[in-house]
């Protein structure tokens, strides 16, 4: 009995000491990147402030809108009028709120390595008893967990400061301009945004050309999903008929057919009917025209009930691409040779 | 036991090898000085033995056997890379903190009482220090780990001559109080020569001489006499450097063995250890990167 324990503390005398704590990063984080940390809590804070107070207010007239009866009264028309009139600036808001996630990438994101290889501080901070590893895992995921949590809420928010410019006028749920700021989205972008910076400070060993790298490749990803990529989360939906789909969804495209079924160029079927326009002073070809050519015009579009799933598919994506470039940012620490 | 073992240790950068084939041991409680010209390796040889570099070929143990870079030999081995870097926007407070939790052993007591001699204020950034008090935090704060083992890379570059000695103050009163073993680079040879006494001499990316002090010095002999018999002594000893003049020959002689025979007619004077270093790199610069050393002098501390 005795010689086993003897045994057993010999063992444990020969293996290598456990791990420190990873607690200990805690401080050692804050101390390193608390500007960072309260400047991005900061930023986040006036806007919220700002979305909130208008939002209350926005959300006062739309609820005034919204109790009007009966609705096709001439007041509640007139209501309904100045609400759109009054309240669809409330959307520009969306543009400067594009930038965030580029921003918190640059300045949170791509000096938090950069800076350590550009000053010479990874040899002190690689040699020291925690091991270069770990820290980088434990630094990575205390910055970038409070960023997420911080996005998260401010999506939560402007999901709700959006709810009544959505439901009477000028945006619809999948509006690019908005989509990305809500709910699921906007934390993704941000972690996404975050782990990019992190990667190309790592990679380019240089404070500022990884900040500027990070706003290029940020806003450049923003611009390809937005524009080319969100469109395809899901097949679109394709309905025949003049008016098109209902307002609320994502209309993508429109084109005709002819009476074999093979698409007509839009320049033919206008020669054919008409339709009226600023340079067209008549009043159109009468409905029935179309369908006397055997023409038929097709839409494609994503409905409004998707949201949910296309919020699920964009952070779900983001999340992926962010875990990739952590795990690829981790790697290049752990293998880095001074 | 050996603080430091190294056995065909080589770094390569792309086709270039900055280090190569460096075999030699330090046993414990000296302070060596590590000395070559630039580019000789110096730093890839001092980063391999703290883990920031990987070996692309052999093996390096520190500690008395610990693989290099393991997480039981960072926690033995202070490092004070080049410049001694800390976080220029934090106090010297704000270091001390991130150290301790850094670190399985720190002894924040020690490092405020030694910052506070040295009359470093705690509550400023140390971007506002002096070159010479950003390199005594940098150290203060490798001390503080209470190391077994401490690692400088140029550590006087860029101090002046009295932020130099109160430096290397701090250094010694560590090796004296705690018995920490100590591997410096640096050029200034006659500060080594105050301090060091253990040497390893390294030139093109290869170690030439790896020894204690004084067995190096107790085995040099520089010879003198005239000039005219010197090509039929040289011959017979093992020559580091050959210096004829136009009346006199200066050898400098490693001796094998126990006895130091001196030829009838010369005349023997101990080597200094400046003396010898100099000798040593001229020689490596004249036999190139490829040729080893006449008699194979590395491994030598090993033996002991």
């Amino acid at each position: 009995m005795t010689a086993l324990t003897l045994a057993t503390k010999q063992n444990d005398a020969a293996r290598p000491p456990r791990p420190l704590p990873w607690r200990r990063m805690v401080l050692v984080t804050w101390l390193q990147h608390r500007g960072v940390l309260s400047g991005v809590a900061t930023l986040f804070g006036a806007l919220a402030i700002y979305l909130g107070i208008m939002g209350l207010i926005i959300h006062h007239a739309w609820t005034a809108d919204m109790g009007c009866h009966p609705a096709s009264s001439l007041t509640c028309q007139d209501l309904a009028q100045s609400f759109q009139t009054r309240w669809h600036g409330g959307a520009t808001i969306a543009f400067p709120l594009q930038l965030l996630p580029a921003l918190i990438g640059a300045f949170a994101g791509a000096p938090i390595l950069a800076r350590e290889m550009e000053t010479g501080t990874f040899r002190y901070a690689w040699t020291q008893g925690f091991g270069r590893t770990r820290w980088v895992i434990a630094k990575l995921a205390l910055v970038g967990g409070p960023l997420v949590v911080i996005a998260g809420a401010f999506g939560i928010l402007a999901y709700w400061y959006f709810g009544p410019l959505v439901a009477q006028g000028p945006l619809i749920p999948l509006d690019p301009r908005t989509f990305d700021l809500e709910c699921l989205a906007l934390p993704g972008w941000v972690l996404a945004a975050f782990a990019v910076g992190a990667f190309a400070g790592m990679l380019i060993r240089r404070v500022v050309p990884a900040m500027a790298t990070t706003m290029a490749v940020v806003g450049g990803l923003g611009l390809a999903v937005g524009l080319y990529l969100r469109q395809h989360y899901l097949p679109p939906l394709i309905i025949p008929g003049a008016n098109g789909p209902v307002p609320s969804a994502w209309t993508l495209g429109s084109w005709y057919t002819g009476r074999g079924g093979q698409v007509v160029s839009g320049y033919i079927v206008n020669a054919a009917c008409p339709g009226p326009g600023p340079g067209n002073s008549t009043p159109g070809a009468p409905p029935q025209c179309m369908p006397q050519h055997g023409y038929i015009q097709w839409w494609s579009y994503q409905p409004a009930s998707r949201y949910w799933s296309f919020q699920g598919i964009e952070a779900g994506g983001l999340l992926l691409l962010a875990i990739l470039l952590v795990v690829a940012t981790i790697w290049l620490v752990h293998r880095r040779a001074a | 036991m050996n603080i430091i073992e190294t056995a065909g240790l080589g770094k390569n950068y792309g086709r270039t090898w900055a280090l190569r084939d460096c075999t030699f041991a330090m046993p414990e409680g000296y302070l060596a000085a590590l000395v070559g010209p630039n580019g000789a390796g110096k730093t890839t040889l001092l980063h391999l033995l703290v883990g920031l570099t990987a070996a692309a070929a052999g093996t390096a143990t520190v500690l008395g056997g610990l693989p290099a870079g393991s997480r039981a030999a960072l926690d033995g081995i202070a490092f004070v890379a080049q410049d001694a870097p800390v976080y220029t926007n934090l106090t010297a407070a704000n270091m001390i903190r991130i150290a301790r939790n850094l670190n399985r052993s720190f002894d924040p007591p020690y490092a405020r009482a030694r910052l506070d001699e040295l009359d470093i204020p705690l509550d400023r950034k140390a971007a506002k220090l002096s070159g010479g008090q950003r390199a005594q935090l940098a150290l203060t704060l490798a001390l503080a780990r209470r190391p077994r083992l401490l690692i400088l890379d140029e550590p006087l570059a860029a101090l002046d001559p009295l932020a130099r000695h109160d430096f290397m103050g701090t250094v010694l009163a560590a090796v004296g109080e705690d018995g920490v073993s100590v591997l410096m680079s640096s050029h200034v040879l006659a500060e080594l020569q105050r301090v060091a006494d253990f040497l390893v001499l390294l030139t093109k990316g290869q170690v030439h001489v790896a020894d204690t002090v004084e067995d190096l010095v107790s085995t040099h002999r520089v010879l003198t006499s005239p000039a005219g018999s010197a090509d039929r002594v040289s011959r017979k000893l093992d020559v580091v450097q050959d210096q004829r003049g136009e009346a006199q020959a200066h050898l400098l002689v490693k001796a094998h063995g126990p006895q130091h025979p001196v030829p009838p007619g010369w005349e023997a004077h101990p080597a200094g250890m400046e003396e010898l270093v100099l000798a040593y790199l001229r020689n490596a610069g004249k036999t190139g990167p490829a040729a080893a050393p006449s008699k194979p002098t590395a491994s030598t501390g090993a033996a002991r």
